[in-house]
């Protein structure tokens, strides 16, 4: 079963056509990156599943009951984070969370304990008695996600939940959400990074101007661009040429070479034991690599290939909301 | 659990979020009531040997002009609050919740309704330091209480209205405002109607706050000889009570359809 289906979803804002007949559906337990640039139509798909928005036209389904029909129904089975944090700056973490738990009807005695035990997997139990007013942005985009999961929801929607976070929250962040899709839950998250869909995702859906240009497994869609390749840049053409055979072979995949940069590189799959592996020839080759290092497909990467340029400008939306 | 213990039950958890805001930054509450002690001090002090009331000292009179006047600009912060709501995101995330559709307006009136019974109280012992006295019983004392307090109330839904249709806060700190002031001052609640043009008495004797304040004057014995001509002189708290139910039944509903469709950008 479909645990979130969209089909044909159209919206404009007056001369903006921000979804363009967008189609999705998410399979009951699995997880679906909706992967765009700026502007692409994340955040409106986002709000028209989770009640938000009425689209000009389209249906969407979420665990089989009609969102546009019966939207009260489906907040009660949802858990939305917004792309930009929606916390009480004026309560304390403790006193956000409870709202929420209240506001879903969970009673008075529930509404804390289940606070409390979102504080502590978020690592905010330290600040819960501090106001949101001191948290730092990173804390506040945890906790807003906490707020998502306060009825342990089945379908969750979280949209760009790590922009803005430091690597190492990010890690915590996926963490979080990974447990949460192992007990069961099926998520749709949208991000800007195709490192962050492939960490997480079982589909990834590419979009742009409000359309989907790409659907696939991450694999599918790494061996469509390229997904990780190793590199290398040498000190002579000579040296560029035998590098070349070595990573021919290491890569198990023909290197292409690039010989005005003295440059080589080779699509790889396990990378990091193909940089131990090659490292180790070179220096049985005696070649003295100037650069070496593994270089993933980026979400420009995707669109280079996919659309022929490079994605839009970003829109200064982004920065001035934050 | 029914649509309306719903929607009291999350308005409440509403409304006590927002007093907890007051708490944390009582400021808030103070400079809330600066401007009404300071409007009784010079109202009272500067037009008070200007302004010829008959039969009745000018301070008695004016004090139920200016306690509608104070309600009506406090139910004012209601925008402010809902537009900050708006512009910080907590409506999508209120609206994000299986909670009833009215609480957060519910929550947002109630919680400004509270903050005016603060500012009432603290005016009215102002009034009694300046020499302001109600002379009838304490019924009808308490009775103009709960008629100010109600026609606050409605005032806050107008208020709310404005407040999530301008959508920042910026807008509602004049927006919520301005259209108050030829409101309250093209009334009786600082100057008898009786000098007026015969178009503008008109108008600021059927203004819903000339009803009012006429009402509380009757009901606190603070009334002149002077009150107006027509109906609203004969019947001020049928008007009154006409124009409270009026506004609340025209702005309850228009408020809750802003809100179910209310987007932050
Ligand atoms: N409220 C709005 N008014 C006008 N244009 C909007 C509004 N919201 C989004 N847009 C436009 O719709 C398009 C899609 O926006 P959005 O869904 O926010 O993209 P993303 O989340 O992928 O960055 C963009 O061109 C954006 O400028
Ligand atoms: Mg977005």
């Amino acid at each position: 079963m479909n645990a979130i289906r969209a089909e044909g979803l159209v919206k404009h804002y007056g001369e903006v056509r921000a979804l363009d007949g967008l189609d999705l559906t998410v399979p009951e337990g699995t997880v679906l990156g909706l992967l765009g640039p700026n502007g692409a139509g994340k955040t409106t798909s986002v709000r028209i599943i989770t009640t938000l928005l009425k689209p000009d036209s389209g249906h969407i389904e979420v665990n089989g009951i009609d969102v546009l029909r019966h939207p009260d129904q489906v907040r009660r089975i949802i858990g939305v984070s917004g792309q930009y944090a929606a916390v009480d700056e004026y309560l304390t973490g403790h006193e956000n969370l409870e709202m929420i738990g209240r506001l879903y009807h969970l009673g008075k005695r529930k509404a804390r304990a289940r606070a409390e035990e979102l504080l502590e997997r978020f690592n905010l139990t330290d600040a819960a008695k501090r106001t949101v007013k001191t948290y730092s942005g990173g804390m506040r985009r945890r906790l807003d996600l906490a707020g998502a999961l306060v009825i342990s929801p089945p379908v969750i929607v979280l949209d760009e939940p790590t922009t803005g976070l430091d690597p190492r929250s990010r890690l915590g962040m996926w963490d979080v959400i990974s447990e949460r899709v192992r007990a069961g839950a099926t998520l749709l998250l949208t991000t800007q990074y195709l490192e962050e869909a492939d960490q997480l995702a079982d589909n990834i859906v590419v979009i742009d101007h409000g359309r989907a240009i790409a659907q696939g497994t991450p694999d599918e869609l790494k061996r469509e661009v390229g997904g990780e390749r190793l590199e290398v840049t040498l000190g002579s053409r000579a040296e560029a040429q035998s590098a070349q055979e070595i990573l021919t072979k290491v890569c198990a995949s023909e290197a292409i070479i690039d010989e005005a940069a003295h440059r080589v590189h080779a699509p790889v799959t396990r990378g990091s034991w193909a940089l131990i592996e090659a490292v180790r020839q070179f220096d049985a080759a005696g070649i003295e690599p100037v650069d070496i290092g593994i270089h993933r497909a980026s979400l420009d990467d995707v669109f280079m290939k996919l659309t022929g340029q490079a994605p839009a400008e970003p829109s200064t939306e982004q920065e001035v909301a934050a | 659990m029914s649509a309306v213990a719903m929607a009291l039950q999350d308005g409440w958890v509403v409304a006590k979020r927002n007093l907890t805001k007051i708490k944390r930054i009582p400021d808030l509450l103070i400079f809330s009531t600066i401007q009404p002690i300071m409007f009784v001090l010079l109202f009272a002090y500067v037009f008070g040997y200007a302004i010829p009331t008959q039969g009745v000292n000018y301070r008695e009179y004016l004090m139920p002009g200016i306690f509608v006047q104070t309600v009506a600009f406090g139910a004012g912060i209601t925008a402010i609050g809902l537009a900050e709501d708006l512009q910080k995101g907590m409506v999508d995330r209120f609206r994000s919740l299986p909670m009833s559709r009215a609480a957060v307006l519910i929550g947002r009136t109630t919680s400004d309704l509270l903050n005016n019974v603060f500012v009432v109280t603290v005016m009215s012992l102002t009034g009694l330091i300046v020499g302001w006295r109600i002379h009838t019983d304490i019924g009808r004392a308490l009775l103009g209480y709960v008629l100010l307090l109600t026609f606050a109330y409605a005032m806050s839904w107008i208020s709310a209205y404005i407040g999530l249709s301008v959508k920042s806060v910026e807008v509602a700190q004049s927006a919520g405002f301005i259209w108050m002031f030829p409101l309250t001052f093209l009334s009786n609640a600082f100057v008898p109607t009786g000098n007026m043009p015969t178009f503008l008495r008109t108008v600021a004797e059927w203004n819903p706050i000339s009803s009012m304040v006429l009402s509380l004057r009757d009901l606190w014995g603070n009334a002149g000889q002077e009150r107006g001509t027509g109906l609203p002189a004969e019947h001020p708290y049928l008007l009154a009570c006409g124009w409270i139910a009026l506004i609340l039944v025209i702005f309850v509903p228009l408020a809750i359809s802003r809100y179910r469709e209310a987007a932050s950008r």
